[in-house]
């Protein structure tokens, strides 16, 4: 495992009464390719600022290789940042602003030509160095900002939200170029998102966080299948969330049902939050499931139909290849190691919120 | 077709209006300009601009016309730099520096004589506690500072707006690629203020060059602006010939300077007022 790059230290910042982070602790490791991931207002993007140098926490401090970087401004500090929408100079043309940070040093005319054809290069713009930026669609105008950023040699690259100006297919075209980039830079990428996928799809180490609190930190593969609260396995992709009463160890019920799971540890008759993914809902024929409901709702999505199935009280969300029509009467399974057990939230602060996306 | 037609009703009073007090004087303008008083056309009321009285005028009027430009930006672009970054309280500082504005623009000028008298209430005060007194009524010292009272806001404006475009995130961006404060205002904040201080330069030059109350009231009888010369051809010398010639001159100037505006302030930063 590499070393620690980036400590963050107990964390705090509030802008008047509204607390944005609280006793936030975080350390990313080099070369890894970290994402916070949260609904907005949830101090992600506080979180990426102060790592950048331009917010300063209330309490707490910042760590790099080893060194307090608290209060040291953004232009002395070993890191590039690609901001929202871009912020390209839009008074110089691509290569002047490519060339913004490496002038500002003093590197030599010939240097600074060669990281500027290097930079462009590497984000497929060759070609492009005379033109302005206003003359740029939205993915190449991302891709000078990435170009500007890295012809630094930076140690980190913060990335805010840089994809989100983006339509989809550009978006996905995007995510694989930026994971190509981070492989042969080496370097260490702190990326900033709402969009779970993006977060799935390029991501080391995923850090969920919501109200100013991180609620699991995780590899992608960890927060979908393992989400530790409700939270995170309704923030990430669709869940059927069911309130539930751990009976024993491997035995939970829920919906009047009893239902075999694999989890244990939980005590006897304690109150849970219940979790299933819609794909992992298996329909069958009325008598055969353990509980017995309707289909209310059919969607056809392409590789799935997405249903809805009124049972036992509870409006569930079901993916499944097998098309059911509106009306129609089928029974519910669902395997025990597709139940996934959660503690009640102790807090408010850790309170699942509904999520309109 | 139907809306070209309402566009044209629409249009009608204002098109009524323009022709009336701005396209027939404009006409008249010329017509007296390029003719002589017994009817045939010459160049000689514009050709008169050359004369030693006429020219020594106009270049004071632009010499001073600079001066109070130049004022007006080293004074109303760390102002205006101010107010598009603070945060609270804007609207109560951008209240009171307009607040002159809203006061008709001959009292405002009248109220500095009475204040730069020789006897007036600055020097008053300067004596009363021991001071030496100020003798700038009637120089072009207090039609400088008349013109840079009148028009500071006619800059001060167009540079916030152009501030206040500049997303955050581009200054921090400047930053964050290892610029220090400095470097960030010459290399970024002030070329893209470019238009907003072309478009100030203009709206106080401009007034400035043709100002003839403010060099009136300030300036007493001895310094006669451009402005001033033109006014008495109407006036006392009942000369329209020469006045409506000395007027194109300065409208070539003008258009000369809205030209250089245009080219650079493509957003209308000017459009502000």
């Amino acid at each position: 495992m590499s070393k620690k790059l980036i400590e963050l230290n107990n964390i705090s910042k509030s802008y008047g009464s509204n607390i944005v982070l609280d006793e936030l602790n975080l350390y990313i490791r080099e070369n890894e390719f970290l994402t916070l991931l949260g609904p907005s207002g949830c101090g992600k993007t506080t979180t990426l600022r102060i790592i950048g140098g331009f917010e300063t926490p209330d309490t707490g401090n910042v760590l790099f290789d080893g060194n307090d970087i608290t209060s040291l401004p953004p232009n002395k500090r070993q890191l590039n940042t690609v901001f929202q929408k871009y912020a390209l100079f839009t008074h110089m043309n691509v290569s002047d602003n490519i060339a913004f940070g490496l002038k500002i040093k003093g590197k030599t005319d010939k240097y600074i030509r060669d990281k500027i054809e290097y930079a462009l290069r590497l984000v497929n713009l060759e070609g492009y160095g005379d033109r302005m930026p206003e003359c740029l669609s939205g993915g190449q105008q991302q891709r000078v900002a990435i170009a500007r950023a890295i012809v630094n040699e930076p140690k980190v690259l913060l990335l805010d939200e840089p994809l989100g100006a983006l339509d989809l297919k550009l978006r996905q075209d995007m995510q694989y170029e930026l994971i190509r980039l981070k492989e042969e830079l080496g370097i260490t990428f702190i990326y900033v998102t709402h969009d779970q996928e993006e977060a799935l799809t390029m991501s080391d180490t995923i850090v969920v966080m919501n109200q100013g609190y991180i609620q699991q930190i995780g590899s992608p593969e960890d927060i979908y299948n393992e989400p530790e609260n409700a939270f995170v396995a309704d923030f990430i992709g669709d869940s059927n969330i069911i309130d539930g009463i751990m009976l024993q160890d491997e035995l939970v019920m829920f919906l009047g049902t009893k239902f075999a799971c694999v989890d244990t540890g939980f005590g006897t008759n304690t109150p849970v939050d219940v979790v299933i993914r819609p794909e992992d809902v298996i329909l069958t024929p009325p008598e055969r499931g353990k509980i017995n409901g309707v289909v209310t709702h059919l969607i056809f999505k392409g590789v799935h139909y997405e249903m809805e199935v009124q049972a036992g009280g509870f409006e569930w969300l079901v993916h499944s290849t097998t098309m059911f029509p509106v009306g129609a009467e089928v029974g519910l399974e669902v395997d025990p190691f597709n139940i996934q057990i959660m503690n009640k939230p102790a807090s408010e602060d850790e309170e699942a919120v509904s999520l309109e996306e | 077709m139907k809306n070209k037609k309402r566009a044209r009703i629409l249009a009608g009073p204002y098109l009524v209006w323009a022709v009336a007090f701005i396209i027939i004087p404009l006409a008249m303008i010329f017509t007296y300009g390029l003719t002589s008083r017994d009817g045939g056309y010459t160049l000689a009321n514009i050709a008169s601009i050359a004369t030693p009285e006429h020219s020594k005028a106009l270049w004071l009027s632009v010499r001073l016309s600079i001066i109070a430009t130049v004022i007006c930006l080293l004074l109303g672009y760390p102002l205006a730099y101010i107010l598009a970054h603070m945060k609270s309280s804007k609207g109560m500082i951008i209240f009171i520096f307009i607040l002159p504005m809203w006061m008709n623009f001959l009292l405002r000028t009248l109220a500095w004589q009475t204040l730069l008298e020789k006897t007036g209430v600055i020097n008053t005060v300067l004596s009363a506690i021991g001071l030496p007194t100020l003798a700038i009524i009637n120089t072009s010292k207090a039609i400088v500072l008349g013109m840079v009272y009148n028009f500071l806001p006619f800059m001060v404006l167009p540079l916030y707006n152009s501030l206040t475009k500049i997303d955050d995130n581009v200054i921090n961006a400047a930053h964050d690629l290892g610029a220090n404060g400095f470097q960030t205002f010459i290399k970024i904040i002030l070329p893209l203020t470019v238009p907003g201080i072309i478009s100030g330069i203009t709206m106080v030059f401009v007034p400035a060059l043709t100002t003839f109350v403010i060099s009136k009231l300030l300036g007493g009888s001895k310094i006669l602006l451009i402005g001033n010369v033109i006014e008495e051809q109407f006036t006392q010398a009942s000369n329209w010939h020469l006045g409506s010639g000395l007027s194109i001159v300065l409208m070539i100037f003008i258009l000369f300077n809205m030209l250089l505006s245009a080219i650079f302030d493509k957003d209308g930063e000017g459009n502000v007022i």
